[in-house]
């Protein structure tokens, strides 16, 4: 029964655990909504207003932006990264430890595969809805091209998925709650700061731009990026087969490592 | 008649630890069936392997025919389990919380709510169908685990532990309920170290200690078998497991 891929196994029962979550998330829905939609309003005026003031354009790609315009993207990109990923670390730690959610569902026909393939849909959604929150905020202050930036609709999705993968894998290796602030430390903060969010990398010494390459924020960053100047180009591909690799890398990890914690 | 559940040999390590150590019975059609053990002995790592949520080590489970090694969804359709853990859905409703559990097991949305209005209706919820989970009384907690467990009109109910912590009132609600459901020629397996549970419940009835079934037959046949007739069953229970203190 082995299979190369731990995602072979799963069945569309997974649907009904991501109708589950999307659920439950429509219950909670003030908590859910919000965020996405005044963070991005809040990085405008701290960044944009603030600290834009202070800086001078941006030179990006052979062009010169404003501070504002270049952050934008990356808003957006930070956005799906933060939501999606915590929605799987936090939310699949809780139904996992406290609420006891897998040991109820694993009873009915869903498999340990179909919930866990369901909780890194529902993470992807919640990257897709942070994704295009961000991008109807970004589009109302001007800071987004048309209609390249609608690529960042199923950049998004598929983008979430990665991290929602990411977040189950956390969640996978964490034994309390609170050693889930080490992946926040080590991997997501860095990411947040280092992926050509704030600034470019093109002006950074060698290791800092490989380090950046290494890192999937950097890979989301620039599509939206070129996405939202209105510039996409062919070179942009290795930046989503990068993405699309590690989603399905990470997704077999992440359930393979939950799959034994849940089932012993 | 063959049997509904039929367990053979079961077995289950965890590292050099024998938790299920070679485990036999049946439950007949319409049974109901005890595993009584003290804390430790293998009741739930059993209940668990026949719930398809644990891979066994060795040994197999038939349900209705099917093998847990081989149809673990086909046996899951069939299955209504009822939990020793409370684990509805706190952010759901009463309702809702039998609505999501049936979306599980493909039940169109008409005939959910159908089922879960009369379930809703026959564990007297009806006060707290659209409070939340937290609102309810560890009593209530457990019916609502039971009407959950009905939700997929189930061809065999597992009952891990229906009633610990509850008090008599509700413990004999519950009761009444699996008694009805009895009568009505549904095949249950009871899970209990509450021994007057299983002596009031239980057709047949086996005691497990260290992985090992250490006796079985009728509530009546140990007593008679054990004490001469003359005790109960929880005097049956404690000459075969001892009277040392267990901890998991």
């Amino acid at each position: 029964m082995n299979k190369i891929c731990v995602l072979q196994e799963v069945s569309y029962r997974a649907w009904h655990m991501w109708r589950r979550n999307i659920d439950v998330s429509l219950v909670t829905w003030k908590t859910n909504v919000l965020p996405p939609l005044l963070e991005p309003v809040l990085y405008i005026l701290a960044f944009g207003i603030g600290l834009g003031a202070y800086v001078q354009k941006i030179s990006f790609d052979g062009r010169a932006y404003d501070y504002l315009t270049f952050l934008a993207p990356g808003m957006i990109a930070v956005g799906v990264m933060f939501h999606a990923t915590f929605d799987t670390m936090y939310g699949a730690f809780v139904r996992l430890r406290y609420q006891k959610t897998f040991d109820a569902i694993i009873n009915t026909p869903l498999s340990a595969e179909d919930i866990l393939a369901g909780e890194i849909l529902s993470g992807g959604t919640k990257g897709l809805f942070a994704g295009a929150a961000i991008l109807l905020i970004v589009t109302l202050f001007g800071l987004a091209s048309y209609p390249s930036s609608l690529i960042i609709l199923p950049l998004s999705a598929l983008a979430g998925l990665m991290f929602a993968s990411f977040g189950l894998y956390f969640a996978a290796q964490a034994p309390y709650i609170d050693n889930l602030n080490l992946p926040i430390f080590l991997f997501i903060n860095p990411m947040f700061l280092f992926s050509g969010t704030f600034f470019p990398l093109d002006g950074m010494p060698g290791w800092v731009r490989l380090t950046a390459e290494l890192l999937p924020l950097t890979h989301l960053v620039n599509i939206t990026r070129a996405a939202t100047f209105g510039r996409l180009h062919a070179g942009l591909f290795r930046d989503l087969v990068y993405i699309l690799v590690l989603a399905v890398i990470v997704a077999c990890l992440s359930i393979n490592k939950m799959k034994a914690r849940l089932i012993k | 008649m063959d049997p509904v559940i039929k367990v053979t040999d079961l077995r289950k390590n965890y590292g050099g630890l024998r938790a299920v150590n070679g485990v036999d019975f049946e439950i007949g059609r319409g049974e109901c069936f005890g595993l009584l053990g003290p804390n430790g002995a293998g009741k739930t790592t059993t209940v668990k392997m026949l719930t398809c949520a644990l891979p066994l080590s060795g040994g197999d489970i038939t349900v209705e025919g099917m093998s847990v090694n081989k149809d673990p969804r086909g046996i899951k359709y069939i299955l209504g389990v009822c939990p020793q853990e409370v684990n509805l859905d706190p952010d759901f409703s009463v309702l809702k919380n039998l609505l999501v559990y049936s979306r599980y097991f493909d039940i169109p949305y008409s005939e959910a709510r159908k089922r879960a209005v009369e379930l809703i209706d026959r564990f007297h919820l009806h006060d707290k169908l659209e409070r939340p989970i937290e609102d309810l009384s560890g009593g209530l907690k457990k019916r609502l685990l039971l009407a959950r467990a009905l939700i997929n009109r189930p061809r065999v109910l597992i009952l891990d532990e229906p009633t610990t912590g509850l008090d008599p009132q509700s413990r004999r609600q519950i009761w009444d309920e699996v008694r009805g459901m009895k009568s009505n020629g549904l095949t249950t397996l009871l899970t209990t170290h509450y021994i007057e549970e299983a002596e009031l419940l239980c057709d047949r009835l086996v005691i497990v200690d260290a992985g090992k079934i250490v006796e079985q037959g009728t509530p009546q046949e140990l007593i008679l078998k054990h004490l001469d007739g003359k005790g109960n069953l929880e005097d049956v229970f404690l000459k075969l497991t001892g009277r040392n203190l267990r901890d998991e």
